[in-house]
């Protein structure tokens, strides 16, 4: 069927006008078979493999980009989280690999890597204790490397002795990269039921259930979404959630078929569409400005949550029917240094560290690129990380957290990332210690799947 | 592999736009299948849908293009066709 001169100017609209584009495309790479009693082996085995399956990724997603006019902003790799492979390695050996990892990434030319990541969700092998142990410097000492620590899960409760110890993981990450504003924990997440096949950063592994390699695509849109909604000024929230839907839907289809496109060329089987609505510091690529858009004044105010969650939900059910494989974290992501909405909320006072965890309970996964101020001891962040941890544990979903506390910075001061990365108003932590509860380590079991209320 | 491209061109009216843009059609033997052309509140809207023969050329005319848009301050675009079937089109 021919298509209409409206449709056309509608795509072309969505892509020069609001910022229309596939975020992601992500190549999942298995490297269970690099391991070897040899380390240096492993090293070559690591980098060979990797430089093999994605040295054409990024040129051939270039050349898709370009015939199709939507621009692919990211091209990333996942691995095997990388703790399954260190064996009996030494946590130098285990800083030397992610230094391998970052010149694979280098010479293939993506912007990060992730899968430098332990599951330690019930307990944890020598090999997670040596990889926690390496992830502050190996963080330090690397550029496009990121980590990943599963503390929890639904299914067996919350690894407090892990949560423990990744509280003094930021703390320690923090410090080595204070003369970057502390920009290494903004490349580490810990998280409560992680999917295998999230194509978004910091979080992305190729998970045990994966197959050697695949090719995953996280499309975006936020402006998109923003704009339509503009033009409903009065319609009533079934109506909204409606317009987000289709939205949603074209937005999917288009990331879809790019990524096919890719995946066909690179000769590697297509995994899932991720459709989360990822904000940008863009002008009006903010999810943020949705939910105002939606009716808020500002955002963080009361009603925040049921928008979000209308919101979140409309951008499922849209993407689902646009797509055969819907996977990865599939929502609403609310980053606060990447959604100029976000970052104006906490400036007026209106959005706060309390309800960005309660906007957690309703979208996709939780608090993203916070930046905390430089004081919070790690039993607090252990704190965050529990508290966010059990919101997941008990919602059955996936929860993370990605906080940078920043050295020598207080609350109410800016911080600049950088780049995709943004920049935010640094938040202050409860004057209140959490340091007992911390400190008695153990497992909180896991909660029934019934008697829910 | 044959495949049909769209070609739109947006910008502010003046003489020669439709000449410029399908000479380089032309030169790279695109065959233009459908044509259709607007003028809302002064700007030109032109939307062609062509024949791409070589994608490998497609450097080569995204540069030619690039000259006439920033000679006559235009918005030129091209995309596969298939793009705009899979949002629109279930």
């Amino acid at each position: 069927m021919a298509i209409h001169q409206t449709e056309i100017q509608e795509t072309i609209r969505m892509v020069q006008m609001e910022s229309l584009d596939i975020r992601t495309v992500t190549m999942g790479i298995s490297l269970r078979d690099c391991q070897d009693s040899d380390f240096e082996k492993v090293k070559d085995n690591v980098y060979n493999k990797i430089v093999d399956y994605a040295l054409n990724l990024k040129p051939v997603a270039e050349q898709v980009e370009k015939e199709y006019g939507i621009p692919i902003v990211n091209k990333r790799i996942s691995i095997t989280p990388i703790a399954e492979i260190l064996g009996k390695a030494t946590v130098e050996q285990a800083i030397e690999l992610a230094k391998v990892l970052d010149k694979a990434a280098e010479k293939t030319g993506v912007d990060f890597i992730g899968g430098y990541s332990a599951l330690v969700h019930k307990g944890m092998t020598k090999g997670d204790e040596t990889l926690l142990d390496a992830i502050p410097r190996a963080l330090a000492e690397t550029k496009r490397v990121c980590s990943s620590v599963s503390i929890g899960s639904t299914r067996a409760g919350i690894n407090m002795d892990a949560v423990r110890k990744l509280g003094h993981v930021i703390s320690e990450t923090a410090a080595l990269t204070k003369d970057e504003n502390s920009i290494g924990c903004a490349k580490f997440v810990a998280f409560c039921n992680p999917v295998e096949d999230n194509p978004f950063m910091a979080g992305a592994f190729h998970g045990s259930g994966e197959g050697e390699v695949v090719l995953s695509v996280g499309v975006s849109g936020p402006g998109v979404v923003l704009h339509a909604l503009k033009r409903y000024p009065d319609a009533d929230l079934g109506e909204v959630a409606d317009v987000i839907k289709k939205t949603a839907f074209k937005i999917t289809r288009a990331g879809e078929l790019l990524g096919r496109v890719v995946a066909e060329r690179l000769d590697v089987p297509f995994g899932i569409m991720d459709l989360s609505l990822a904000p940008t510091n863009a002008m009006n690529d903010s999810v943020a400005e949705i939910l105002e858009e939606i009716g808020l004044e500002s955002v963080g105010t009361h009603g925040t949550i049921a928008a979000l969650a209308l919101m979140n939900d409309a951008v499922k059910k849209g993407g689902a029917m646009a797509s055969s494989y819907v996977g990865g974290l599939s929502g609403a992501f609310i980053p606060v240094s990447e959604d100029n909405g976000m970052i104006r909320g906490i400036q007026d006072g209106s959005l706060t560290l309390d309800k960005l965890e309660a906007m957690t309970c309703v979208c996709s996964v939780g608090l993203d690129m916070i930046a905390l101020s430089g004081n919070a001891t790690p039993e607090t962040l252990s704190a965050i990380i529990a508290d966010e941890a059990a919101i997941g544990m008990i919602n059955k979903k996936t929860t993370a957290v990605r906080v940078i506390p920043v050295i020598g910075k207080a609350e109410g001061e800016m911080v600049e990332f950088g780049g995709l990365l943004g920049r935010a108003p640094i938040i202050g932590v409860k004057p209140f210690s959490s340091e007992k509860m911390i400190k008695r380590g153990g497992r909180i079991p896991a909660p029934l799947q019934s008697l829910i209320n | 592999m044959q495949k049909r491209a769209v070609v739109t061109v947006v910008g502010k009216d003046q003489v020669g736009i439709i000449s410029k843009v399908t000479n380089v059609l032309a030169t790279h033997e695109m065959n233009i299948h459908d044509i259709s052309q607007t003028i809302l509140q002064d700007y030109f809207t032109m939307m062609m849908l062509v024949e791409m023969k070589d994608k490998e050329r497609l450097d080569d005319l995204l540069e030619n293009f690039q000259a006439i848009e920033d000679e006559m301050n235009l918005t030129i675009s091209v995309q596969l066709e298939d793009v705009f079937q899979a949002m629109h089109r279930i």
